[in-house]
């Protein structure tokens, strides 16, 4: 990897500056200019950022504020390869001045409150900015209330989940890297639904293909919550009994119990497990902002919405897209879907805002995993709108898995990466 | 989209000799957002960065929709297009095709790098 973490932390702080800078307007003069209807959206990654572009692309007589607290983005798709030097983190980062070129307005902050009665949200550091309609991408958080053992910082800095691209992705591929030849690398892996669901299986292929290139005597042992892969079973055990025969132990039904980072073991119910690299996913949740909104409402995790418009079936006025949502049937959490909700946000915020139809939503999902540094495969579906079920569904005939892995989904694989990015922040 | 594309549209329906569902021909805005989930993979408006998948932006109505039905029934090989062009209906295909054949093609903007 070409960049230490200190050099990735400086060159954060640097750009926060430059962008600090950049930035002329003051969200207090914000509202004073206030002409025409505003769209507030909280959160510019794939789901947010898109529907910010989108609104402004297809409406720019309405005004569009977007409040993100990180510099920069920084991609969870393609983070697993990071983990085996496949690729850098450089080539993951990328900058929103895109969007600002296409007039999205862009504050750095962070929003600590909603106020669905005002139509206000509150930020950690400016004036409060008032909408029309909001739109909330905020991601997820991580359930830590059964897990003790992680709760401290400390814990999370020895036993880190990566699994928000960025300082834990650069932090576990350095444990990886420190790790002796003859060592343990041990994922858990949290009951579904979770934020991209072959992700997990991906990232033990990245593992695998590191420790064959480097540590050839090292071991994966997988202890997944769900009592079978999630996602691309087949094709994920192809490459397990294949390529990387004897190098991963598949454990399923395995519930986590709590972790002790001190002896580096993970309790399971009825069994622990020691390793030289943790890595633990725990369970998530929508993102707080959302929960001290009201607009969490299944299982105390996740917002439901009317898939016709992304509206929150809590809150009038409010959006929320991504892996925040209760998801539709048979729908992932994915990059693809965050990005495709971020349109059919956009598509209906316009429509409402000018009294016009919504039209009923088609959204597609792609998500393809990498092997190894060279190979790739696939999972696809074309979700519909279902006028009996008022949600949208799976077409069926419709969606699939690669055949096999091949360097030419690879190929497809950056392609997609390259234009989502670009579709999602240019 | 800009008002002046709606005739553009139009048109080039006519020029293939389908009829769009009359719901997608009322609404411009239909075809515009069908076309959007294509631009995850094919880029912003159909303009692909690097061209891979290949751009969509301009291309011929006809032949688009002509290709995603050949994807449909297999007769065109390929990895993941079979998959995704089933899920579209024969309307929602010409609506799709309208929308790209109304496009410029241009470089596809790109994302800063810090």
């Amino acid at each position: 990897m070409g960049l230490t973490r200190r050099e990735f932390l400086k060159l954060l702080s640097a750009s926060a500056g430059a962008s600090a800078l950049a930035a002329c307007e003051t969200p207090g003069s914000m509202d004073a200019a206030r002409a025409g209807p505003r769209v507030v959206v909280i959160g510019g990654g794939y789901g947010g950022a898109t529907a910010a572009k989108y609104v402004k692309m297809w409406a720019p007589d309405i005004d569009v504020v977007l409040v993100e607290r990180d510099a920069h983005f920084i991609s969870c798709p393609l983070s697993n390869l990071v983990l085996a030097g496949n690729t850098t983190m450089q080539e993951i980062t990328m900058g929103r001045e895109g969007l600002g070129a296409r007039g999205v307005r862009i504050v750095r902050d962070e929003a600590t409150a909603i106020d669905p009665a005002k139509r206000e949200v509150r930020l950690a550091r400016g004036a409060a900015l008032t909408y029309d309609r909001l739109v909330v991408s905020p991601g997820v958080d991580f359930i830590y209330d059964k897990l003790p053992g992680l709760r401290s910082t400390e814990a999370q800095q020895r036993v880190p989940h990566a699994w928000k691209a960025g300082a834990e992705t650069i932090l576990l591929r350095k444990q990886l890297e420190a790790m002796r030849d003859g060592g343990v690398y041990v994922l858990h892996i949290p009951i579904a639904p979770y934020r991209c669901p072959p992700g997990p299986y991906e990232r033990v292929c990245q593992v695998a293909d590191y420790f064959k290139r480097a540590k050839p005597k090292s071991k994966i042992i997988v202890l997944d919550s769900n009592p079978n892969i999630t996602s691309k079973e087949k094709l994920f055990r192809t490459e397990w009994e294949g390529p990387y025969k004897g190098l991963i132990d598949y454990r399923p039904n395995s519930e986590l119990d709590d972790v002790d980072s001190k002896t580096m073991t993970i309790k399971l119910t009825f069994d622990s497990v020691k390793g030289d690299v943790l890595n633990v996913v725990p369970p998530h949740r929508a993102a707080d902002i959302v929960r001290n909104a009201g607009l969490i409402t299944a299982n105390e995790r996740w917002c439901g919405i009317d898939w016709m418009t992304t509206e929150s079936v809590a809150v009038k006025g409010i959006h929320v897209l991504g892996d925040s949502t209760l998801s539709g049937p048979a729908m992932p959490k994915s990059a693809s879907m965050a990005n495709q909700h971020g349109k059919i946000c956009a598509a209906a915020v316009i429509a409402l805002i000018k009294g016009q139809p919504v039209a009923p939503p088609v959204i597609m999902n792609t998500c393809y995993s990498f092997v190894s540094g060279k190979a790739a495969m696939h999972v696809a579906s074309v979700h519909q709108w279902d006028a009996a079920q008022k949600t949208v569904t799976p077409v069926k005939g419709a969606g699939g898995v690669s055949d096999k892995s091949s360097e030419i989904e690879a190929t497809y694989a950056w392609g997609w990466a390259r234009n989502i990015w670009a579709d999602t922040l240019a | 989209m800009k008002p002046s594309l709606f005739p553009a549209i139009a048109l080039s329906v006519v020029s293939f000799g389908v009829a769009i569902a009359p719901a997608l021909a009322q609404d411009p805005s239909a075809g515009r957002s069908l076309a959007a989930t294509c631009f995850t993979c094919h880029g912003t408006d159909g303009n692909s960065v690097q061209g891979v998948p290949p751009s969509l932006a301009g291309r011929n109505p006809a032949e688009l929709f002509q290709m995603m039905k050949e994807f449909q029934t297999g007769k065109r090989p390929a990895t993941i297009m079979h998959q995704q062009a089933r899920g579209y209906n024969d309307s929602q295909l010409q609506a799709i095709g309208a929308y790209f054949a109304s496009v410029k093609p241009a470089s596809a903007r790109q994302p800063s790098k810090p």
